[in-house]
């Protein structure tokens, strides 16, 4: 039973991330009717960005130090941060130490500004085109990203660590009754999971109970009739593409401690948010969340011993083999809804 | 109506043909089969293929092989400081090429998949016209790689491959591996583990799922259990799966009190940051504080592992570290020119080269049974790893393996492992024939020249 249990929370935080990836992949599709395989590079920049403010935070200049020496013999170059030099050695390891929740305000206008420019400079020029066209472009696009991205900061994985307050596990087990050591689980990942909680729910909110949410509402319903209003739309919908993008972002900053950033992250993270999507229904923000969390959870427990002793490999599969029997069983996915992509 | 009508002779067919397979590359295939071996160089310059990974998860070690590998070309072509040449027990190298010739090299991205490696080595041999193919990272590849080269008739030099099937039951008369291997690195660690944690273990592997991983994992459970311990369970996790939290997770339940990651690359960034998370290390289990072994390290993994490499023990082929003049020199070039210290799938890519073209010197010839011949049973010194043979049998170097742990204070970004052990050769020796390498039926088969 503690065995189940780590599965559902270890199935949690991994859900979380492909939640809020397809969500921003939905929006995009609901609102512009773009299939914008880009989206995981989104999320692998917004990782980026965390990358990028640690090593804002850490800049330092050298001092020589003659008591030491580097690997070539020569006096070693003592690092000392700015940071420290500017507000005091406490404060300085104190930015240092919180870069990642810090860098979610370096992320939203970095983010928000790439998806604008995104949409306005490419994706606008394949609105009217075929999906598969769509598709091509912003894999292409994903690719120019990540090249990117391995060109300024290399290949290897970059560990960017959580606050230290929230480093090491706690026992879950204790807090519902289990023996000590039962059920460990990181600090990190519970807070991973709250965080993508939050952000849901912000992002319904918007939609739900604000104008510009109502009208973007309005325009994924009926486009046409929402224009010959007097809305421009257009622009409503181009925010949304930079909001989705902040989302998929802030979702990638925060999974830092989780997953050691590198250049390929968001090809992972893409294919499989984008069955989520598929499974919870194109266009349906609901049916991502749903979907994203009961792969999530799926792909956990195919990882147990004792079920990959009954089918073998069934932990690479079980995403895709669950996605076709929902397809089979329910065409549109989870909570599609009729007439999306099936002119 | 005839084709004479129409502009189009058979002549004009032919001849726009026979242009057609010149400049589409098909040519040097026909021309290479007029001499006595493959690509035989006739001008003035002869090309190396280096095919590392330049992406996926092992990217970071095949850039760092690809630094080593244009440092060597330099220092063959007498550019630079000569590096290990002046330390190098052979002195047949002169810094002025390799038999009089320029060397020149090709660079492909094996993307860490064999059919992608395969397609870089077949372009490297048809259109570029390498000689000599060196590179790796991976053992899937190493062993895909040398294959193509004994098919084409082309030397292999083994870059970073560990698996004990390169040199084992996949060994070729064309191939040769300067790196260690899955089983010297179980001789060399069991018996420092037996100091460092006992006798009375319970160990669980995570493995990677190709032959590296089995045969790594294979040959420390073989150690291991020599001194003592028990196997609890080996659990297969794919190449690159990023989160191994789901396979972490388990490992709490299990009883074990050691956790042997037979991962790499990235991957071990990775599963080793994500058991540090879970609390692994804190644990006490039968009575007993838990512990980790990663038993392939390289110096790139301990930095991008950080602070959770601290106290965890693996073996290396060579650290940048060593004493030794050979070790001094290459850390003294490499270090000048990139700005950090080389990883030891640096190192053996360095030697690689400089051993090929070192025996292409005795040889007289670039031709690679002559190579091969020269190779054979060769011993040599000065390159870094101390006195080393290449075994005449299975094409396999033999020479000291040196235990590492994960340094409790470092005194600069570079010092994250320190020497705990250097194994001597002795201790990791083994039969041609050993069953863990192909048996009896591993055989070399015939040097391909490729006419």
């Amino acid at each position: 039973m503690d065995a189940i249990i780590l599965q559902v929370l270890n199935g949690l935080d991994k859900g979380s991330a492909y939640a809020l990836i397809a969500l921003g992949l939905t929006l995009i599709f609901g609102t512009l009717g773009v299939v914008n395989f880009a989206h995981g590079a989104l999320f692998m920049l917004g990782a980026f960005c965390a990358v990028t403010l640690q090593r804002l935070l850490t800049l330092s200049f050298e001092q020589i130090d003659p008591t030491q020496k580097d690997f070539l013999g020569n006096p070693l170059k003592v690092q000392v941060p700015y940071v420290d030099s500017w507000f005091g050695p406490d404060v300085g390891a104190f930015l240092i130490d919180w870069s990642v929740p810090i860098a979610i305000l370096f992320a939203i206008p970095i983010m928000l500004i790439i998806g604008v420019v995104m949409e306005r400079g490419l994706i606008k020029h394949f609105y009217r085109r075929p999906h598969a066209e769509q598709i091509l472009v912003t894999f292409g696009l994903a690719i120019v990203m990540q090249e990117i991205v391995r060109l300024f900061f290399g290949a290897n994985p970059i560990q960017t660590g959580a606050p230290g307050v929230f480093t090491g596990s706690f026992d879950f087990g204790v807090l519902i009754g289990f023996g000590p050591n039962a059920i460990i689980y990181p600090y990190w990942r519970m807070v991973y999971f709250l965080f993508a909680v939050v952000v849901i729910g912000a992002v319904f909110a918007f939609l739900q109970f604000t104008t510009f949410g109502m009208v973007v509402r309005a325009g994924m319903a009926d486009r046409e009739t929402v224009g010959l209003l007097g809305i421009n739309i257009d622009r409503r919908f181009t925010i949304m593409f930079g909001i989705a993008a902040a989302v998929a972002g802030i979702a990638g900053v925060m999974y830092t401690p989780i997953l050691a950033p590198n250049y390929h992250m968001g090809m992972d993270f893409l294919v499989l948010s984008f069955v989520v999507v598929v499974v919870g229904g194109m266009g349906s923000l609901p049916g991502a969340v749903l979907a994203g969390f009961l792969l999530g959870i799926l792909q956990s427990f195919a990882s147990m011993n004792e079920v990959k002793s009954m089918i073998p490999g069934i932990d690479q599969v079980i995403i895709y083999l669950v996605a076709i029997i929902i397809l089979l069983t329910r065409p549109r996915g989870l909570m599609g809804r009729k007439g999306v992509m099936e002119e | 109506m005839s084709d004479q009508k129409k502009g189009i002779s058979r002549r004009r067919v032919l001849k726009t043909g026979l242009a057609g397979i010149v400049a589409t590359g098909v040519a040097p295939t026909i021309i290479t089969n007029a001499y006595g071996f493959t690509n035989e160089p006739t001008g003035s310059t002869v090309k190396f293929g280096f095919n590392v990974p330049q992406t996926g998860p092992y990217a970071a070690e095949g850039l760092d092989e690809l630094r080593a590998q244009q440092l060597a070309v330099e220092h063959l072509n007498g550019i630079g400081d000569g590096g290990m040449l002046s330390t190098f027990s052979s002195k047949a190298l002169k810094g002025n090429g390799v038999l009089g010739k320029q060397v020149d090299y090709v660079t492909g991205d094996t993307q860490t998949k064999s059919d992608a490696a395969r397609a870089a080595a077949r372009s490297m041999i048809e259109k570029d016209g390498v000689v000599m193919i060196n590179g790796g990272s991976s053992s899937g590849v190493a062993v895909a790689v040398q294959g193509l080269c004994q098919e084409a008739g082309i030397i292999f030099m083994a870059g970073l491959t560990h698996s004990n099937d390169t040199t084992g039951k996949d060994r070729k008369a064309n191939g040769f591996r300067h790196f260690f291997n899955a089983y010297m690195s179980g001789a060399a660690l069991a018996p420092v583990l037996k100091t460092a944690y006992g006798t009375d273990r319970r160990a669980y592997h995570l493995t990677a799922d190709y032959t590296w991983g089995w045969t790594q994992q294979a040959s420390i459970q073989l150690f291991t259990e020599q001194i003592g311990w028990e196997t609890v369970n080996n659990v297969l996790t794919p190449v690159g799966a990023g989160d191994f939290s789901s396979y972490i997770a388990p490992v709490l339940n299990s009883g074990a009190d050691v956790l042997v990651l037979n991962h790499y690359g990235g991957d071990m960034i990775n599963s080793l940051t994500q058991a540090v998370q879970f609390g692994l290390r804190d644990k006490q289990v039968n009575g007993k504080q838990f512990e980790i072994v990663v038993p392939l390290y390289s110096e790139l993994m301990a930095d991008g592992a950080g602070a959770n490499i601290k106290g965890v023990y693996g073996s290396m082929n060579w650290n940048w570290q060593l004493s030794d003049a050979g070790t001094q020199a290459f850390v003294k070039s490499f270090g000048e020119k990139y700005g950090q210290p080389p990883s030891n799938s640096a190192q053996t890519c360095y030697a690689q080269v400089m051993l090929y073209a070192d025996a292409v010197e005795r040889a007289g010839s670039f031709n690679p049974c002559a190579v091969a011949e020269a190779l054979e049973g060769f011993e040599f010194d000065g390159l870094g790893n101390g006195p080393t043979l290449y075994r005449a049998a299975d094409h396999q170097c033999f020479k000291d393996v040196l235990v590492v742990k994960g340094k409790e204070n470092p005194s600069n970004q570079y010092d994250t492992l320190e020497v705990v052990e250097i194994t001597p050769r002795a201790q990791v020796e083994y039969a041609p024939n050993h069953e863990m390498f192909g048996g009896d039926e591993a055989t070399l088969g015939a040097c391909n020249p490729g006419a």
